[in-house]
């Protein structure tokens, strides 16, 4: 509508508003930086989530690691593999599992920042 | 051999290393580059430095003369240092760069907000520290003296005048170019020589006795008895003998050992048969780089296994050059990616000390009579090579087996001084770190002087075994479990570390000579981290009442991604 010519410009003060801020909803973020119960909850999830994360890789290390032994002792006649096995088997698994280990993690750590970020 | 040429390399490495620190030095101003480098070294140069400096003389040169004494059991020893990695990797990396703390007990403290639980941290990572730094410098000592044949303290005292110079000059920066060096030194002297030994071992027509259990002479070969020995035999053994056995004098003669014990006095000249088995020394009877509580493995073999496997898996997050490290990523995500790193380079690097183990069993059985096993990766070259090629070869590993001495123990060094200047000394300053780093390094080389020749290098296992029990759980519980008190975590560090300590401590004396006990006592960590664990977790429960104010925030600090902290922008 176009202004027409009998209507004066009229300047209204009052209380300026709060540029984003919308009255009622906070974002999760807000929740965990203010450290009420609600961000608290947001922290355990998380820390809950990284937890079974290092479980699980840790759990797959020990089935790796720990028949180990007790397979070499039951096999007295074995040295070739001992010497295989621990001289040069293991190594590249270990570094396969970190590295499963880290993306998982980060996946996590993003999966959770998408969250709170309400994104 | 020629030890012109080793003497040369050595010093070559020495100087290196000072020049490398020397840059480091230029551009280290803060007090904040003097503890972590100012917290910006990238994931690469933070891991190579990581790895160059864990790789101790232990790795260097122990693993080798473990798996030639011993045989392909010892290659736990390895995995297990690589493991670790793995499992510090898994709980503590990220949230251990995330709480933003300088030192083991900067972290006690965050996240209890008690000055005793610091302290007493405090105490573990100098004692631990200490002990780590004790071998050390006695297996400098010990190359020196079987490349040179110079005193037993000179190679300690280089050694410890080398680190002080670096550590106080140019502090946590200056080492982390010294140590990424040192990471592609260790790597190039043991895999030259490797390839060269690998060619000498197909040209004489690959023998494969050395999987053979136990080791056997593949020539005739003499050997001299330099220190009063006890041997243990499994079967009967026919050698000659020009000297004492067993308190009779033997002029030359023909002998034939039944099996059991026999004392070997010093002097004595053995001529072992092409083909004769080599004979085990007896436990206590010889010093050295490795763990020499592993020669009462054959009392409770799987046992020991399984103590050596948790000790090494769980201990390593607990060293205090290890943690120290983590403080100088940018980041929680950086530190996690770093440990993969590690990982991937330490890995790569245990490759090699097998060969030089199994080659040893092969050309230099006798190193496991006369107790100089850890000196086998250096004498091979000239063994299979010989010639100038030798030589060269052998020059080359003694200098990195000097480069593993000098990194550890810079480490080693950086991580007490700061505890020292942090906890004891009445300021923080810059001046008084150094005061510190003369004061971490005193302590272990007057020791070194002083316990000479015990063997010392239990030393290794017991700062593995202690660290799992005291700081395994602290780590562990501390950043995953929100009721832990502070009485909680004195007590498990004090009860699981302390019966670590007193268990060990009790075998080096030589307590209970044999039997379920010693095992028990030899190995602790298969019982003293689950004590640690649980009496942290049931005082921790028992005094609920002292969880701190601000534990949840502090959680938070710990587990958030970076980009969520509203303070971890300043």
């Amino acid at each position: 509508m176009a202004p027409g010519p009998a209507e004066r410009r009229v300047v209204v003060t009052g209380p300026p508003r709060q540029t984003r801020r919308v009255s009622g909803y906070y974002r999760p973020r807000t929740e965990i930086d203010e450290q009420t119960t609600l961000g608290h909850t947001y922290v355990r999830s998380l820390m809950r989530t990284q937890l079974r994360t290092a479980l699980a890789v840790f759990a797959v290390l020990g089935l790796l690691v720990a028949p180990l032994p007790l397979l070499f002792a039951a096999m007295p006649d074995a040295s070739l593999l001992v010497w295989t096995v621990l001289g040069f088997g293991l190594y590249a698994p270990l570094v396969l599992l970190a590295r499963w280990f880290v993306r998982r993690a980060e996946r996590n750590e993003r999966d959770f920042v998408r969250l709170v970020e309400d994104r | 051999m020629n030890s012109g040429y080793a003497v040369t390399a050595v010093a070559l490495v020495a100087l290196a290393t000072i020049l490398v620190g020397a840059f480091g030095l230029r551009i280290s101003r803060t007090t904040s580059d003097f503890y972590v480098a100012s917290r910006t070294v990238g994931p690469r140069l933070n891991a190579t430095a990581i790895s160059g400096e864990y790789l101790s003389a232990a790795s260097f040169l122990g693993i080798a003369g473990l798996v030639l004494v011993q045989g392909p059991d010892m290659l736990w020893y390895p995995v297990g240092y690589t493991a670790g990695y793995l499992v510090l990797l898994l709980f503590v990396a990220a949230p251990l760069r995330r709480s933003g703390a300088y030192t083991l007990p900067d972290f006690a403290e965050a996240r209890l907000s008690s000055q005793a639980v610091r302290r007493l941290a405090g105490a573990f990572v100098v004692g631990t520290g200490w002990l780590y730094l004790l071998p050390q410098l006695q297996g400098a000592g010990l190359t020196l003296t079987v490349l040179t044949g110079a005193p037993d303290w000179l190679g300690g005292v280089v050694v410890a005048v080398v680190v002080v110079a670096i550590v106080a000059a140019g502090g946590m920066r200056s080492i982390t170019f010294v140590q990424a060096f040192q990471y592609w030194l260790k790597l190039t002297a043991l895999l030259v020589p490797a390839l060269f030994l690998v060619l000498a071992w197909q040209g004489d027509g690959a023998p494969r006795r050395a999987f053979d259990e136990p080791a056997t002479f593949r020539d005739q070969r003499a050997v001299r008895v330099d220190d009063t020995l006890r041997l243990t035999l499994e079967r009967p053994l026919t050698v000659r003998v020009d000297g004492t056995v067993d308190g009779r004098r033997h002029p030359g003669r023909t002998v034939r050992l039944a099996a059991g014990t026999h004392r070997i006095e010093a002097g004595t000249r053995l001529v072992f048969d092409r083909g004769a088995e080599v004979p085990v020394r007896e436990r206590g009877s010889g010093g050295g780089l490795s763990p020499s509580q592993a020669e009462s493995r054959g009392e409770r073999p799987l046992y020991a296994t399984y103590g050596l496997i948790l000790a090494t898996f769980l201990g390593t997050m607990g060293l205090p050059h290890v943690v120290v490290r983590f403080y100088t990523s940018p980041h929680g995500v950086a530190a996690r990616r770093t440990t993969v790193a590690v990982l991937g380079l330490i890995g790569a690097f245990y490759l090699l000390p097998p060969l030089y183990g199994a080659l040893g069993r092969l050309y230099a059985p006798e190193l496991a009579l006369t107790g100089d096993a850890d000196a086998a990766a250096l004498l091979l070259p000239d063994r299979l090579i010989g010639g100038l090629g030798g030589d060269l070869l052998g020059a080359l590993i003694a200098g990195g087996a000097f480069a593993a001495f000098l990194s550890t123990a810079s480490g080693l060094t950086m991580a007490v001084a700061g505890v020292l200047t942090q906890d004891v000394l009445p300021t923080r300053g810059v001046r008084h770190f150094r005061l510190g780093t003369v004061l971490a390094m005193a302590v272990p080389l007057a020791a070194s002087a002083l316990v000479g020749g015990l063997p010392v290098a239990d030393a290794v296992g017991l700062a593995f075994a202690v660290s799992a029990s005291s700081f395994c759980p602290l780590l562990v519980l501390g950043i995953w479990w929100r009721r832990l008190t502070p009485p909680g975590a004195a007590a498990g560090m004090l009860v699981g570390g302390g019966s670590a300590l007193l268990a060990v401590a009790a075998t080096m004396a030589g307590f209970p000579g044999s039997g379920a006990l010693h095992a028990l006592l030899a190995w602790p960590a298969l019982w003293s981290v689950p004590l640690g664990f649980l009496t942290m977790i049931l005082v921790s429960l028992a005094t609920a009442g002292r969880v701190p104010a601000g534990t949840a925030a502090i959680l938070a600090r710990f587990h958030l991604p970076e980009e969520l902290r509203a303070e971890a922008k300043a």
